[in-house]
């Protein structure tokens, strides 16, 4: 559904963020894609949904090549794309039922949103998806009062109610505690699921990664080098990926902590 | 699917408004269009004498291609001349009188009656338009930059001394408390706990007021307390629109000017 | 570490070296011979006479102003109005105009950084580099005297003002939350409107009222130059001398200073 070509990307300053990464998503499956930071996994799902252009390379997204589009094309694919974000990147001045409508803008038209008159049925979704996430009786609260958790739960309506066909997510758990993380990956996973959606997920937990996905990728200076189950991801491969570190002993201990939280 | 999700299907969403009360949301909207029908109503345009000036606007418009700064040349440079001078110096008393003054406004340094006193100068400083305050001092010690001087020093303090003193009452309690716990005498504290912090802050407010008295001393002229402002006075009434642009031009770049100087030492000071 | 050898050859420790130390010197002589130099220039155009004269003046003059002639207050009451519009219509046209302006001038939003951004830089500098008395003066001279000239003078004088800070808190915004919007497919106004626009809406609330409050003052003192308002008044008694109309004049314009910044302060409180 989604493939990847010989995606690059060189930055102004010279950077190269990705090389020649070639990747195939089918419908409905969930990837952690992981990697160091500065490794180019940020940059990589911003080149699909082209927030960032890629050099060279193409993306093709159910037939449809995203890399050469008009303004106006782009904009109706990226409907199909929804976007979860590291800090959550809510409006955090608005409601969040306008966050979550905002999600909605690709369809409608200027005026429209401009004095907030969504149709009925955008608003009926809206409301499904916050009583989904348990947050419906936040719907009018600004979205700056809400804490971490409630804050990326509503990140994930508003890329839900886009009613895409993808799911970009940034590391969705990285200013979260263990426990949200892993509701918050939980939720996500279980979302794919329910709308047979696929998700490519930046992730820098390996373990959580590992409790929750099918596949992961493991980017390193902006290559590929492993893409496998999570139960290949031995300590050599993460050697390869992240450098030098025991790795059977920092697993024992994280896990040793997340079952404290959990039992808490 | 929840009982309060059923409630809430089918029924219309609006944005919750940013006054809650409806009837003061309604008595404000009505009140300001009231309000501005009332004002538009009071103008009293003169749309004919508007009509005839466009062509003196268009000409003004049109000076600022070829500005004229020969034939004025000696007023220009004297007022000029002026107007730098009375900014300097006023700039230079107005922060020396202003330190103590903020000391004296700072209600965590000084006491009760002293920080009253200072306050007072402070709001009455900036209460009065500088202009108002010049016609004053030249009612009072004739014409002339001296009068000029003494309102930009008058107005500066008020300025000054007010963020300044917001700025020491601002200060991190804790590096000051410990200067005054090596036993320091109260100038000492001042010297080693409170100057230190409120340096920086004093340096970027002294050079932006110099900024602003230079603007101000621009227009002091047209009552009679020195300055550009003179000459441009009589240049517009004698409508000659390429001497105004000139000197106009001129004050443009020299605020140019100090705004980027004044952005170069911000940036060296942080 | 800076230190300097005394006579007996200890080293002795300095804040500043030696190089320090001189320019430090140097610029606080600078500034005296600066200061003297401008002071010299001043003493030589007053006359000293006057000034020492000047405490029987000044008793002279508040000798006549009071009491403030109290029943001229009934004729002030629409100078107080033309002042109060002429303040607050200004800043709303003003700002009308400074929005477009600071969008075309924030870096992040420019359409142009080449072509646009200068120009609009151009406009700010120029409108707020100059005094509003200046622009009165202009603008008497163009479309009469008058309300009118004083209104547009300090809307040409907001401009600059208003959208050099609204442009500033555009460029502070957020972009995370911007490319949010920007990621569901929105288009250019869209982003504009619920990306943009609610983060610096705080931020032009409290220009706004601080621009008003700042105009109210300015509104009162453009009558001197023919540009309405109760200034007119000031340069009408001031002619004939009529101190005790020019104390309760001063003594109206003080009040309505005082209210102006109570109402903005009680608006900036209730918005942020």
């Amino acid at each position: 559904m989604l493939k990847l070509e010989k995606l690059t990307k060189v930055y102004k300053t010279g950077d190269k963020a990705l090389s020649d990464v070639d990747l195939e998503v089918p419908q409905g499956q969930v990837i952690a894609l992981i990697g160091p930071s500065g490794a180019g996994k940020s940059t990589l799902i911003r080149c699909i949904n082209r927030l960032v252009d890629p050099t060279s390379g193409r993306v093709i997204l159910k037939g449809v090549d995203l890399t050469g589009l008009g303004a106006r094309r782009l904009r109706r694919e990226r409907r199909r794309m929804g976007m979860i974000f590291q800090e959550y990147a809510l409006v955090e001045r608005l409601t969040v039922m306008e966050n979550v409508l905002s999600g909605r803008l690709g369809y409608v038209g200027f005026l429209r949103s401009f004095f907030r008159k969504f149709p009925q049925s955008d608003i009926d979704e809206a409301f499904r998806l916050l009583d989904r996430v348990g947050l419906l009786h936040m719907a009018d609260k600004r979205a700056d009062e809400l804490s971490g958790g409630q804050r990326q739960r509503v990140g994930i309506c508003r890329a839900l109610i886009q009613d895409p066909a993808l799911l970009l997510v940034d590391e969705p758990t990285a200013s979260l505690d263990p426990k949200t993380s892993r509701e918050i990956m939980r939720l996500i996973v279980e979302m794919c699921r329910e709308r047979d959606l696929a998700a490519i997920i930046n992730i820098h937990d390996v373990n959580l990664a590992k409790m929750f996905v099918q596949r992961v990728v493991g980017l390193e200076s902006g290559r590929i080098i492993f893409d496998g189950a999570p139960e290949e991801l031995v300590p050599e491969v993460l050697t390869q990926i992240y450098g030098e570190e025991d790795w059977e002993a920092t697993i024992e201990t994280v896990d040793e902590d997340d079952d404290e939280e959990a039992d808490a | 699917m929840s009982s309060a999700l059923e409630l809430k299907l089918g029924t219309r969403w609006k944005k919750p408004p940013f006054i809650t009360d409806a009837k003061l949301r309604w008595a404000l909207l009505i009140g300001s269009v009231i309000y501005l029908i009332l004002a538009f109503a009071s103008l009293e345009i003169n749309w004919a004498r508007v009509y005839e000036g466009l062509e003196r606007g268009w000409r003004f418009i049109m000076a600022f291609s070829q500005p004229d700064f020969t034939s004025r040349a000696n007023d220009i440079r004297e007022g000029m001349i002026e107007s730098v001078i009375m900014t300097v110096t006023s700039t230079i008393v107005g922060i020396a009188i202003s330190i103590p003054v903020a000391l004296g406004a700072a209600r965590n340094i000084a006491p009760m009656p002293i920080y009253l006193v200072c306050r007072f100068v402070i709001s009455i400083s900036r209460a009065l338009n500088e202009i108002i305050v010049a016609i004053l001092f030249v009612a009072i010690f004739g014409f002339g930059p001296l009068a000029g001087f003494l309102t930009l020093s008058f107005a500066t303090i008020g300025f000054l001394a007010k963020l300044l003193a917001e700025d020491i009452e601002d200060m991190n309690k804790s590096q000051a408390e410990a200067i005054r716990a090596t036993g320091a005498s109260w100038m000492q504290w001042i010297n080693y706990g409170v100057q230190p912090q409120v340096m920086p802050r004093l340096i970027g407010l002294s050079i932006y007021r110099l900024d602003i008295n230079f603007r101000e001393s621009a227009v002091l002229g047209l009552v009679g307390a020195g300055g550009i402002g003179a000459t441009l006075n009589t240049a517009f009434d004698r409508y000659e629109f390429g001497t105004v642009a000139a000197i106009l031009i001129i004050i443009i770049v020299v605020v140019m000017a100090l705004e980027y100087i004044s952005g170069l030492i911000r940036a060296r000071i942080k | 570490m800076p230190t300097s050898t005394k006579a007996n050859g200890v080293k002795a420790w300095q804040l500043r070296d030696r190089k320090g130390q001189l320019l430090n010197w140097a610029m606080w002589m600078g500034t005296a011979i600066i200061f003297y130099v401008s002071w010299m220039k001043i003493s030589d155009q007053t006359t000293w006479f006057f000034v020492y004269d000047a405490p029987r003046i000044a008793a002279d003059i508040s000798n006549r102003a009071f009491p403030p002639r109290w029943e001229y207050v009934l004729q002030l009451g629409k100078p107080v109005w033309d002042t109060l519009n002429i303040a607050t219509l200004g800043t709303i046209f003003a700002l009308i105009m400074a929005v477009p302006v600071a969008f075309l001038a924030a870096q992040n939003t420019t359409p142009s950084k080449i072509f646009v951004r200068p120009l609009a830089l151009l406009i700010i500098v120029s409108t707020r580099s100059v005094n509003s008395l200046i622009w009165a003066l202009l603008l008497v001279s163009i479309v009469g005297p008058g309300v009118f000239a004083g209104l547009i003078a300090i809307s040409i004088r907001s401009i600059g003002f208003c959208a050099k800070l609204l442009y500033e808190a555009i460029e502070e915004i957020d972009e995370t939350q911007v490319e949010a919007i920007r990621a569901t497919g929105a288009s250019g106004w869209q982003v504009m409107v619920y990306g943009i626009v609610p983060q610096i809406l705080p931020a032009f609330a409290g220009i706004a009222v601080f621009r008003w409050d700042i105009n109210i003052r300015e509104s009162t003192v453009l009558g001197l130059v023919g540009a309405g308002g109760i200034g007119l008044q000031l340069q009408s008694s001031l002619n004939v001398l009529a101190w005790p109309q020019v104390s309760l004049i001063l003594l109206v314009i003080l009040v309505a200073v005082v209210i102006g910044e109570y109402v903005s302060a009680k608006v900036r409180g209730a918005i942020i």
